[in-house]
């Protein structure tokens, strides 16, 4: 449980910050390090039984359909990292309390910064690895939030956005990897997966597992060739380039190479890759580093670099370089994280993060420059710093490794010559801002920080010392524990000496520290030799790839969407001939057993009709008014079809849809062009004449096959059970209120979703009106026919009458909620074609967005009212009542139901045609644009 | 004796419908065309009626009605349409 709480704190701990953000700048500081303070200290609480070798668990349910569970456990390695950012994470607060200035919201900084604290910890302390990704894809956006904090400069948003880009793409990978994880294994539990390494490594899906993992990790941590994200990350403030990119996020990648590592490693494959990437990447990221004239660009670069060490110990594969590369982990994150807060009080106080500008800024800020120097020293390795401790055993486990035969000296050859580098670069950091003359054109005069920026520098800079002179005392437990965790078993028992005697790893640092002291001195050379190359930036290239993408896609997007409808029609229609017509060729005969209705005049008459109608409204389709009317006999004929074929309930339906199709289409009628140009080209009609031939005979054939087979179908199990089940015996109804409520309730959200669009749409739309009709025939003058009104009026209450019949009807008998509401719709259409829309202004003045909404609401809430008799979603209910005078009758929830459909219905249509309607009328929505 | 008239009532009200889709597809005017359309529907009404009675039911009546009632309206939206362009003002 205690577990829980310490992954849960931050996570609360993120709502205080925007909640205080209305105190002073301090109080809101010290508000927000309570959670991550209070985590601190239950971290502590359990470390003594971690640091016995003891692992912590806690598990609880969370989608358990899915295998996933809240899972989360605590060993020597998650014990390391809980300490490294809880710790770092509240000296950060301080710092940024005095980094920020006034304009900066300090609220949405902690914030953003409590959420990301939360995310690394969720990553560090997962029992789950699909529940490590969500947090691995929240550190990615959190981290995103943080690099664009200063939205305001395009290299923050800029930035932000390759950060983004590069993981989220690498945090996709790691999913691959862990779902193919979950396939071998079998399950997604940490404690399983790390116990299955040797099943997993004889996979034939190891190499695929690793590659993903891999990529998971090394665009994360900033390995090459992903490395050029990092430095553009440093547009970011500088307390989250501390935390961010030195202490926590970069070191997630590490951390899944050594939580993964007792399943991973082991192979050549593991080797190859992995020390060979770091070791690129620690010699790239050390030479770059030496020539960037910017401070915080210096340390991303050294940064960068000191990932590739521990990537590269790691990837070695011995013991020992594994308890090296968490060693290293520790002393990175303290000098480093130290480094960038100094590098932010010297960009504070002096105006500029420029080397070429600072110079001599000891006798300025001398406070700042000492501790600084420490930490440069303690990066460049120089005994009695935590740094020379674990460089001396990086030295010594380059030396025992023979990954490349006979040529394995080039290893420590070349870690030698990165080590060089990373000495010039670190007194780089101190010589040219510290000494080297005085400061030149700075914006202002440097002074000291307030005290308390300095302090979180101070506390760090003091844990480098005490871990480079006394390092078995103070981390020798804590690395004891994270080795055996990364390891998997115990690790081999290390005894950290400042001093070894004189071996080969020491003369690899003295050549290391005199070869860096040369290269230093020679640097004008280096610069110019330097400056040869033409300097490229990555954030030039990142982004022309992303814009050649996303025009690449939009060229594709506009050859298949252009715009033209006949287009889209043609593309679709084509791809049914091909996929249907090649159907058909293998469907044999046409023809089966089943018996043909027999052929009546009558219906063959109403075909005939039919057909021509069809016919008429294609051949008319340039003389709009007139090709409704075809529409219409369309319609007529299918309704009285499907009435003919004992199908009433579709004929009601269809004779509602029919007469709101044809308004519908009436009123968007007024506003299109009264003449449509021929524009077809006659190839152009053959072309769409036999893809429409074809098609229909394809359509055809398809129902005609259809009709001439026996069916069975499930709608002998509605039959059947439409009056026990659903308690009435209209299965149309029963099935659309009862046993299909759901997609009902579905369909009536999308309608009211759409009506409200359509609403929306209209809201500021201007069209012309056409002044005459299609001939040159001015308007009528009479706006509201006296007969029209009279007799509309007097036909709204019948209509009313016939809505509700329908309406309680639908259960049993044809009808139902969605034929009422068209019915009621149409007949209030009427009262506003007859009468206009002030007339039913002053007597109807329904907000109709509501009456949607109240429909979608009871239809949801009757489907949730089943849950309070502990039945599912839309559980119906029904019984039979007996009342005086009315006799017996049916209720049933169906019927609550009903209403939600019939008020959806009746909304959706009136707030879609009314505003059509009115957009001609002094009632256009104009009230909204008072000025 | 319905049973003979019924078909016989259905044969000729077959022949109107022909009679008023004649009128709808050659016009001449527009107003021609909307009263065939309306006539369509009075005549479709008189078959379901009596298809019902043939039939013994009386599940065709709604629909009968709501052919009346609807018919009546989208007739009046396509008159206004000719009067006034802008159905609803």
């Amino acid at each position: 449980m205690t577990l829980l709480w310490i992954s849960l704190l931050p996570i609360l701990g993120a709502m205080v910050p925007l909640m205080a953000g209305r105190q002073s700048r301090i109080q809101c500081a010290w508000l927000t390090a309570i959670a991550p303070a209070a985590a601190l200290i239950l971290v502590l609480q359990q470390a003594p039984a971690v640091l016995k070798g003891e692992v912590l668990r806690y598990s609880t349910e969370w989608i358990p359909q899915l295998g996933l569970e809240l899972a989360f456990r605590l060993d020597g390695l998650t014990l390391l990292f809980c300490l490294l950012i809880l710790g770092i994470g509240l000296l950060i607060i301080l710092y940024a309390r005095y980094y920020l200035s006034e304009k900066d919201s300090m609220g949405r900084f902690y914030s953003f910064l409590m959420l990301f604290m939360a995310a690394m910890l969720g990553i560090v302390m997962s029992n789950n690895l699909l529940q490590l990704w969500v947090f691995w894809e929240l550190t990615s956006l959190s981290s995103f939030l943080l690099i664009s904090f200063w939205w305001q400069k395009t290299e923050g948003r800029k930035g932000a956005r390759m950060a983004l880009t590069v993981t989220g793409a690498g945090g996709l990978c790691l999913l691959a990897g862990i779902l193919m994880v979950q396939q071998v294994v079998g399950t997604l539990n940490v404690d399983e997966v790390l116990a299955s390494g040797d099943q997993i490594r004889q996979h034939p899906w190891y190499t695929a597992i690793l590659i993903m993992f891999l990529l998971g990790a090394f665009t994360k941590s900033a390995q090459f060739p992903f490395q050029f994200w990092l430095p553009h990350a440093m547009a970011a403030p500088t307390p989250v380039s501390a935390y961010l990119h030195s202490a926590t996020m970069v070191k997630a990648g590490i951390f899944l190479l050594a939580r993964m590592y007792p399943v991973l490693a082991g192979t050549d494959l593991w080797f190859f890759i992995v020390s060979l990437t770091g070791l690129a990447t620690l010699l790239l990221g050390a030479y770059f580093a030496l020539f960037k004239h910017d401070l915080k660009g210096l340390l991303a670069f050294s940064t960068i670099s000191h990932l590739g060490l521990i990537t590269m110990l790691l990837g070695l594969g011995s013991q020992m370089a594994a308890v090296a590369a968490v060693f290293h982990i520790i002393n990175h994150a303290t000098f480093k994280a130290s480094l960038f807060m100094a590098a932010g009080i010297i960009d504070h106080e002096s105006g500029s993060r420029d080397m070429r500008k600072l110079n001599g800024l000891i006798r300025y800020m001398p406070h700042t420059a000492i501790l600084a120097m420490i930490a440069a020293a303690s990066m460049a390795g120089i005994p009695l710093l935590n740094g020379f401790l674990s460089k001396e055993m990086f030295f010594a486990e380059t030396l025992h490794q023979d990954l490349l035969g006979s040529l394995s000296w080039v290893i420590p050859a070349l870690a030698t010559v990165a080590g060089i580098l990373s000495v010039a670069y670190s007194l780089r950091f101190i010589h040219d801002v510290f000494f080297n003359g005085e400061p030149i054109d700075l914006p202002k005069v440097p002074h000291e920080p307030p005290r308390y920026m300095k302090i979180p520098v101070e506390i760090l800079v003091a844990l480098c010392l005490a871990v480079g002179i006394v390092p078995n005392l103070v981390v020798g437990d804590l690395l004891y524990a994270a080795s055996s965790a990364v390891i998997g078993q115990m690790a081999p028992n290390v005894d950290i000496a400042i001093w070894h005697g004189l071996n080969l790893p020491l003369l690899m640092s003295i050549t290391a520290v005199l070869g860096g002291v040369i290269v230093y001195s020679q640097r004008k050379r280096m610069f110019r030799f330097q400056g040869q190359f033409q300097d490229r930036d990555a954030k030039l290239t990142f982004e022309y790839i992303i814009q050649s993408m996303v025009e690449g896609g939009k060229r594709i997007v506009l050859f298949i969407d252009n715009g033209s409808l006949q287009r889209y029609l043609l593309c679709l229609l084509t791809a049914i001939i091909v996929i249907g017509g090649y159907a058909m060729l293998n469907l044999q005969p046409l023809k089966t057993t089943r018996e043909p209705i027999p052929l009546d005049a009558i219906t063959l008459v109403g075909a005939f009709i039919l057909c021509c109608g069809g016919l008429a409204t294609a051949f008319w389709h340039h003389k709009r008014l007139r090709s409704l009317l075809g529409l219409s006999v369309v319609g007529l004929v299918v309704s009285i079809a499907f009435a003919r074929f004992s199908a009433p309930d579709l004929a009601l339906t269809q004779l509602s849809v029919e007469v709101v199709t044809i308004i519908l289409l009436m009123l968007a009628l007024f506003f299109l062009p009264q003449r449509t140009p021929k524009e077809s080209t006659p190839s152009r009609i053959i072309r769409d004449l036999s893809v429409s031939g074809a098609i229909g005979g394809i359509i055809a054939t398809i129902t005609y096959a259809i009709l001439t087979r026996p069916v069975s179908s499930i709608s002998d199990f509605f039959l059947a059970n439409s009056k026990i089940g659903g308690g009435g015996t209209n299965v149309v109804n029963v099935i659309l209120v009862d046993f299909r409520g759901f997609d009902t309730l579905g369909e009536i959200t999308v309608l009211g979703i759409a009506a409200i669009g359509i609403y929306k749409l209209l809201l500021r739309l201007r069209l012309s009106m056409p002044a005459s009709d299609v001939i040159g025939r001015s308007w009528s003058p009479e706006r509201y026919p006296m007969i029209l009104a009279t007799v509309s009026q007097s036909l709204l209450p019948l209509a009313l009458l016939v809505s509700v019949y329908i309406f309680l009807r639908g259960h049993n008998e044809p009808g139902g909620g969605f034929i009422a509401g068209l019915v009621t719709s149409v007949a209030v259409i009427l009262q506003y074609m007859a009468h206009g829309v002030d007339w039913i202004k002053t007597r109807l003045n329904l907000d109709y967005q509501r009456v949607v909404a109240s429909g979608v609401l009871i239809a949801t809430l009757t489907g949730l009212g089943s849950w309070l008799f502990g039945r599912p979603f839309l559980t119906s209910w029904f019984d039979h009542f007996h009342l005086p005078l009315i006799g017996d009758f049916e209720l049933a929830s169906a019927m609550l139901f009903d209403l939600g459909v019939y008020l959806a219905v009746v909304g959706a249509t009136l707030l879609i045609l009314a505003n059509l309607g009115k957009m001609t009328t002094s009632y256009r929505p104009l009230h909204k644009e008072q000025d | 004796m319905l049973m003979q008239v019924v078909p016989v009532a259905m044969g000729i009200f077959c022949v109107a419908l022909l009679l008023n889709l004649w009128r709808l597809l050659i016009g001449p005017t527009l107003p021609d065309r909307i009263l065939a359309l309306d006539t369509m529907y009075i005549n479709c009404i008189a078959l379901i009626i009596l298809y019902g009675i043939w039939q013994g039911s009386n599940l065709y009546f709604e629909a009968a009605l709501l052919i009346a009632m609807l018919g009546f309206i989208s007739t009046v939206a396509v008159c206004k349409y000719l009067l006034r362009g802008d159905i609803i003002e």
